[in-house]
């Protein structure tokens, strides 16, 4: 099982690649020109987080290293215990529906002190892809249409969330 | 958000540092820190830049066609209110599609045009309509067939095999949509029989 999915996980990326160069090839598209065009677009995205980045790396690194995220977790740690949920994990959990770039941080920070293949490493680059920033979006999607009752869609996704976070954590431990 | 979060971290961890005599670790993570959101944000660029770059490829192929073509059958289970509405249809298809390619920055406005269409349709124009919320959903459930950024940061950090995470994220995601969509499916059911009362 852990075979067929590291050779999936392996195979999806150079597939997709592979996919997309041959339709452009066959339809005779300028494949080179339109890759340049959109790389052009990935130095945008970097340079765009980058300030970002900064910032929320310097709030979560002196977080750690001053000693309150410790405190924090300590706090919550016997309700982490009784669900058997990972306390390492938890300030990402907390942070991601609210902040795409500071659960980047967060996220980057965590694999950096467990390793980035460890376990915890893992389950914090899964919990990243799999999940979105909720409340963000919510509020982009809704204020857009000028909407301030949004009924259910906060319990929906926040739900969704859950189950995503929850999933990733169980995945991770049945892989390693 | 951020302006009010932002201040607040700092104060508490500098002033926790402090005042329980911490600070040399203090000073030697600020510039840590820094360092890492400068690494990060270098070696990111390369993954970055080679997405982008493959995805802009696909935009301009027929591919985003056949994708549409394939969501179609998906979309109307999902938003059975705008059986009618191609418009609104094709708007939403683009945005997952763009949502699945990892196209972030194209997916946002496309999907705020479903939204502008949907509200067209809307009967209560203060309340989200059940299309929209299920929209929302969708864009908040995170279906991304390459998740890229975090491949990026992944590679970044030294991983040995930086995609291994791509099925886990699958499989995450595809339980995450399922359960958005079926809570989704069952408070439009309750609100309804509420409403008939």
């Amino acid at each position: 099982m852990i075979h067929i999915i590291n050779f999936l996980s392996n195979l999806a990326m150079p597939l997709i690649i592979l996919i997309i160069v041959i339709y452009g090839f066959i339809e005779k598209k300028e494949v080179f020109d339109k890759f340049i065009e959109g790389a052009k677009e990935g130095i945008k995205i970097v340079i765009n987080i980058f300030p970002t980045l900064i910032g929320l790396f310097l709030a979560v690194g002196t977080l750690r290293s001053s000693g309150v995220l410790d405190i924090a977790i300590k706090l919550i740690e016997p309700l982490l215990h009784m669900m058997n949920f990972p306390t390492e994990i938890m300030p990402l959990a907390l942070l991601r529906p609210i902040s795409g770039s500071s659960s980047i941080a967060v996220a980057t920070d965590i694999m950096k002190n467990f390793g980035v293949d460890s376990q915890i490493g893992i389950m914090a680059g899964v919990i990243m892809g799999a999940t979105e920033t909720t409340l963000y979006t919510i509020a982009v999607y809704s204020s857009s249409v000028k909407i301030k009752k949004t009924r259910f869609v906060l319990i929906a996704s926040l739900t969704a969330d859950a189950v995503g976070i929850i999933t990733s954590v169980v995945i991770c431990r049945l892989l390693s | 958000m951020l302006n009010l979060v932002w201040p607040i971290f700092i104060i508490i961890s500098f002033s926790y540092a402090i005042f329980s005599g911490n600070l040399q670790n203090l000073n030697s993570s600020i510039f840590d820190s820094v360092e890492s959101a400068v690494n990060l944000s270098i070696t990111m660029l390369g993954t970055m830049c080679l997405w982008s770059g493959i995805i802009n490829v696909a935009v301009n192929t027929n591919i985003m066609k056949i994708l549409n073509k394939m969501l179609k059958p998906i979309i109307k289970f999902l938003f059975p209110e705008i059986r009618e509405n191609q418009k609104a249809q094709n708007e939403i298809s683009m945005n997952m599609v763009a949502n699945i390619l990892g196209l972030g920055n194209a997916s946002t406005p496309l999907g705020l045009k479903a939204m502008e269409t949907l509200q067209k349709e809307n009967k209560n124009k203060q309340e989200l309509s059940n299309s929209m919320i299920m929209l929302i959903v969708m864009n908040t459930a995170s279906i991304q067939i390459i998740p890229t950024t975090i491949i990026a940061i992944r590679s970044s950090l030294g991983s040995e095999n930086p995609t291994s995470i791509i099925v886990p994220v699958w499989i995450a995601t595809i339980c995450a949509g399922i359960v958005g969509v079926t809570v989704t499916k069952l408070f439009i059911k309750y609100s309804k029989k509420r409403e008939n009362k």
